[in-house]
């Protein structure tokens, strides 16, 4: 009885429980479901909120026609400002007051550019951590333990030391806080809904941090870790031969036989006050080393005058090789104020024009490649590491604590030593540990400086004098400052700040001793030191990453870098020739794909080849060759069978440059071409991968068959091989790498050592050319106005790009000038 | 049949205009609460709640993408290959997918709840 009593009532909880389960059950699925679509799933985004049309990336599809003006009333303005969009998206900013010009540059780069401006700064902090995790952790802790973070708030506080500097750079930041502080999340630029963050308040430092970031792509040629090892493995004989300073036939940035003397400041050559006059012996292999950026990251630069033009007026042209990016480096900027009337291009995040013209001057820019980064070996007392000798005493270290709020794993803190010689980047938690081997980092990217203040004196500067006076301050990343004037001067200056260097010790080639002062720097090269052409004789100025002197230049530099050494011959050639020189000249030389460096090599290549006998595979492949005539245009196959015939030559040739322990440098073309020519049996030819000892001969033969086995094995026959256009594939990728936000397989000719500097990653980031004469600018980049990968503004100016062809800038003096070409206008006001 | 339709006019009208001030998973809430007051069987409501949902949400993404000219679509519908296999009408699917199922749980569980007594 009991027991069927406690029967019926168990089959009634049962009942009970089922009646409860069902609803339970489905409202636990849907609560589930609403959550895990609402969070990030490894590297998918949160598929609800990423697909719900109301708030996810279907709203960035913005619209492709139906443009409209726009009237808006923004705080902090001063007065009305006007902003013209023309038909390619570019802005023509008309306001009354600077302070309101930049807060509206501010404005409109957030508009356009936002993720990309918070997504370059993160890098430069390393804080991208914080929006992709871990993964990201190491390469943020490399950034702050070279001290790009110090760096930027050494450059702030100097910034804002000039109340004019501060004042501007503060408008600028409330015009990006302005956009940011209205938008709403479903207007979220879509790399933020992917990767499901939001964005931040837009702070000085950050203006700061992409400086840094520039400085941190283009001032880092140094080689001091690569040096060492070399001579302790190889020895000073081999050094002296594969890395000289100089070599013959050079073609410098100022022209060879310019004297010295006739410029003030020189003859403070003698200043660096080290008395050291020996070399010390390199015997120590060094573990650790940074990667270098791309060896592209160059440019040419060149300014003709009016002997050399049709016009009888300069012509000034640029173009910047940079990573190719989407969205672009650049941001293309008409900025008009009663102080000035300026167009260019821009880096978002950045008040000011960087690259371009106004109505009186024109300038660009190409990078020095100079060494302004020293490796110091340190000594700490003990494990501690809180005192490092100096001249014989203990000095005490500062220690920067850096925390990194990890995404999904939270904080992690990391210890940073700074000492005189920089901050100390390797030592037991960071790089090999064990190596015991503690190298800090002085660099000029950690000095005080104000560049922002140049470029806003180019932007509103006149003439040569106003040139001058802008660059005299600048200091890194070092550049070489092409100039051109209505007035009918050109110049070029190589401006940046330069430690002056002990050349009896050649100081900085090398790991230098931080357990003394002989190594370190004393003081810089002086106002008018550095190497400057103003109206040379021969009617043109011209860089290209080249040596910027010859040796009779008073202050030492290292020659072991990254100098060019075909693109500034073949420029200074044309240029040379050149006559009647106008737009279509300019523009064929900027997109001319001729291959110096094969014209100088692959009769070398050829002749060893010949020596040694080809596979009878290869021979119509090789008499394909020997009819090419050295242009990498993009219909070119011979191209392609040369390039990869190269690679895989130097990369058996200098195989002992790839050893993954020790860091080295491979020498230079022009040395490879000298030693393939004048050298037959050098120990490197032997690959020390196989048994049998290689000569050079065999070498060459052996690269070309490895080249042949890869294009066949690619292609299934040598006679299908791509042409060099397809075959090379150029790709403007995505920042965050998305395939499907890139712009792939561009069809394009050029290479490294090729004026068309376009490799498959890098190339030509921006191309100008400034007529002073009609008072025109033509521009194009790789990219588009818009950073929104929904918007047909994102890439549309990719093709014109590869074309080889440009815009006509729009350099108007009133809005209503545009005319048909008005996409339309934005008034915005101060709120009242 | 005509709490089904009007089951599915309801949610859809709702979650829209909801939706311009509410998260989206608003969505599940409003299925939730329309499945309640229409009474339907368990399968007819989820049934109502992701087709409601489905339908709004691939007609407002198309009517956004049209004007377009699908630009975004086509890339994203390539970031997602691994589910879309690159097709812009797999990624329209999708979209609806997630709406639906989201819609069509909450209406399932509204349903249950108005059946305990």
């Amino acid at each position: 009885m009991i027991a069927s009593c406690f029967n019926v009532k168990s089959h009634n909880f049962n009942q009970r429980v089922m009646k409860y389960l069902k609803p339970a059950l489905s409202l636990t699925i849907t609560v589930a479901l609403v959550f895990a679509l609402n969070s990030q799933l490894g590297v998918a985004p949160p598929f609800g909120k990423f697909l719900n049309p109301f708030g996810g990336f279907w709203q960035n599809a913005e619209s492709t026609s139906g443009w409209k003006d726009e009237n808006e009333n923004l705080e902090g303005l001063k007065d009305e400002v006007k902003v013209y969009f023309d038909d390619r998206l570019v802005p023509h900013v008309f306001a009354k007051n600077d302070e309101d010009l930049y807060y509206m540059q501010g404005y409109i780069s957030a508009k356009y550019r936002l993720w990309q401006m918070e997504v370059q700064t993160h890098n430069a902090a390393g804080r991208v951590c914080e929006v992709v995790g871990e993964k990201a952790l190491e390469s943020d802790r490399l950034q702050r333990r070279i001290g790009m973070g110090y760096g930027a708030e050494a450059a702030q506080q100097y910034i804002e030391k000039d109340p004019e500097s501060k004042k501007l750079l503060q408008a600028y930041c409330n015009g990006v806080n302005a956009y940011i502080k209205n938008l709403d999340p479903k207007d979220y630029p879509l790399e933020y809904k992917l990767l499901n963050y939001a964005p931040e308040e837009w702070q000085p430092i950050k203006v700061a941090l992409l400086l840094k970031n520039m400085a941190n792509m283009l001032s880092v040629y140094e080689y001091d870790i690569e040096n060492s090892n070399f001579i302790a493995k190889y020895g000073e004989e081999n050094f002296r031969k594969l890395y000289p300073d100089y070599w013959a036939g050079d073609d410098p940035i100022i022209p060879v036989g310019t004297k010295w003397d006739a410029e003030p400041g020189i003859r403070n050559a003698e200043l660096n006050t080290n008395k050291q006059t020996t070399q010390r012996e390199n015997t120590e292999l060094y573990q650790n080393a940074i990667q270098k950026p791309d060896e592209l990251n160059g440019s040419n630069n060149w300014a003709v005058d009016g002997s050399k033009t049709k016009s009888g007026k300069p012509i000034l042209c640029n173009d910047p090789h940079l990573a190719l990016s989407l969205p672009s480096i650049w941001y293309e900027m008409h900025l008009v104020s009663p102080n000035m009337n300026v167009y260019g291009a821009t880096l978002p995040g950045s008040p000011a024009v960087v690259i371009g013209f106004n109505d009186s001057i024109s300038w660009g820019v190409t990078n020095a490649g100079r060494d302004v980064r020293d490796w110091y070996r340190l000594k700490f007392k003990d494990d501690s590491k809180n005192e490092y000798e100096y001249n014989g005493q203990w000095v005490k270290t500062e220690k920067r604590i850096e925390r990194y709020k990890v995404r999904g794993k939270g904080e992690v803190i990391d210890t940073v030593l700074y000492t005189r010689f920089g901050p100390v980047v390797y030592d037991d938690n960071f790089g090999v540990a064990n190596s015991k081997k503690y190298l800090s980092m002085r660099w000029t990217a950690h000095l005080p400086s104000n560049e922002f203040n140049t470029f806003y004196k180019l932007n509103c500067g006149r003439n040569y004098n106003d040139y001058l006076d802008a660059l005299k301050t600048y200091t890194c990343p070092a550049q070489n400052f092409v100039f051109a004037s209505r007035s009918g001067d050109v110049a070029m200056l190589e401006q940046g700040k330069f430690p002056i260097r002990n050349k009896a010790t050649e100081q900085g080639k090398y790991i230098c001793d931080g357990t003394t002062s002989a190594d370190e720097w004393t003081d810089f090269i002086p106002e008018g030191g550095n190497p400057l052409s103003h109206n040379p004789p021969r009617g043109f100025v011209s860089s290209a990453n080249q040596h910027p002197t010859d040796s009779t230049y008073p202050y030492y530099y290292s020659g072991v870098g990254v100098y060019e050494q075909f693109r500034n011959r073949r420029i200074n050639k044309i240029l040379a020739e050149g006559k009647d020189i106008d737009f279509a000249f300019m523009q064929k030389m900027q997109n001319d794909n001729y291959n110096l460096f094969a014209e100088e090599v692959l009769p070398v290549m050829l002749a060893c080849a010949e020596r040694a006998g080809v596979n009878a595979a290869y021979k119509p492949a090789l008499d394909n060759l020997k009819s090419w005539d050295y242009f990498n245009n993009p219909n070119s196959q011979q191209a392609t069978y040369f390039e990869e015939w190269w690679v895989s030559l130097r990369d058996l040739l200098w195989d002992e440059m790839s050893d993954p322990a020790y860091p080295l440098k491979r020498p230079n073309e022009v040395v490879t071409i000298g030693l393939l020519q004048n050298d037959s049996t050098s120990e490197f030819y032997d690959d020390k991968r196989t048994s049998v000892k290689e000569n050079r001969d065999a070498l060459v033969v052996q690269a070309l068959d490895s080249a042949m086995q890869r294009l066949t094995a690619k292609y299934k026959t040598l006679d299908a091989v791509a042409d060099w256009g397809k075959h090379k594939a150029t790709k403007v990728a995505h920042l965050a790498k998305q395939d499907a936000f890139s712009s792939l397989n561009v069809y394009n000719g050029g290479n490294r050592g090729i004026i068309n500097a376009t490799n498959s990653t890098h190339g030509p980031s921006w191309r100008m050319i400034v007529d002073e004469g009609a008072m025109k600018g033509y521009v194009v980049y790789p990219g588009g106005q818009s950073g929104n990968p929904g918007s047909k503004y994102y890439d549309n100016m990719v093709k014109t790009w590869a074309e080889g062809n440009y815009y006509e800038a729009n350099f108007i003096k009133t809005g209503e000038e545009l005319g048909s070409k008005k996409l339309f206008t934005s008034t915005y006001k101060p709120k009242q | 049949m005509k709490n089904f339709i009007l089951s599915i006019l309801l949610i859809a009208a709702l979650a829209g205009i909801l939706q311009l001030f509410l998260p989206w998973w608003i969505i599940a809430p409003v299925a939730f609460v329309v499945a309640l007051l229409i009474k339907q069987s368990g399968w007819m409501a989820f049934a109502s709640g992701f087709l409601g949902i489905f339908l709004l949400w691939v007609v407002y993404a198309f009517t956004l993408s049209s004007a377009n000219d699908n630009i975004l679509a086509n890339k994203v519908a390539v970031l997602l290959k691994a589910i879309t296999q690159g097709s812009t009408i797999g990624l329209y699917l999708f979209t609806g997918l997630i709406g639906g199922l989201t819609g069509g749980f909450g209406a399932l569980t509204g349903s249950q709840v108005a059946g305990l007594k």
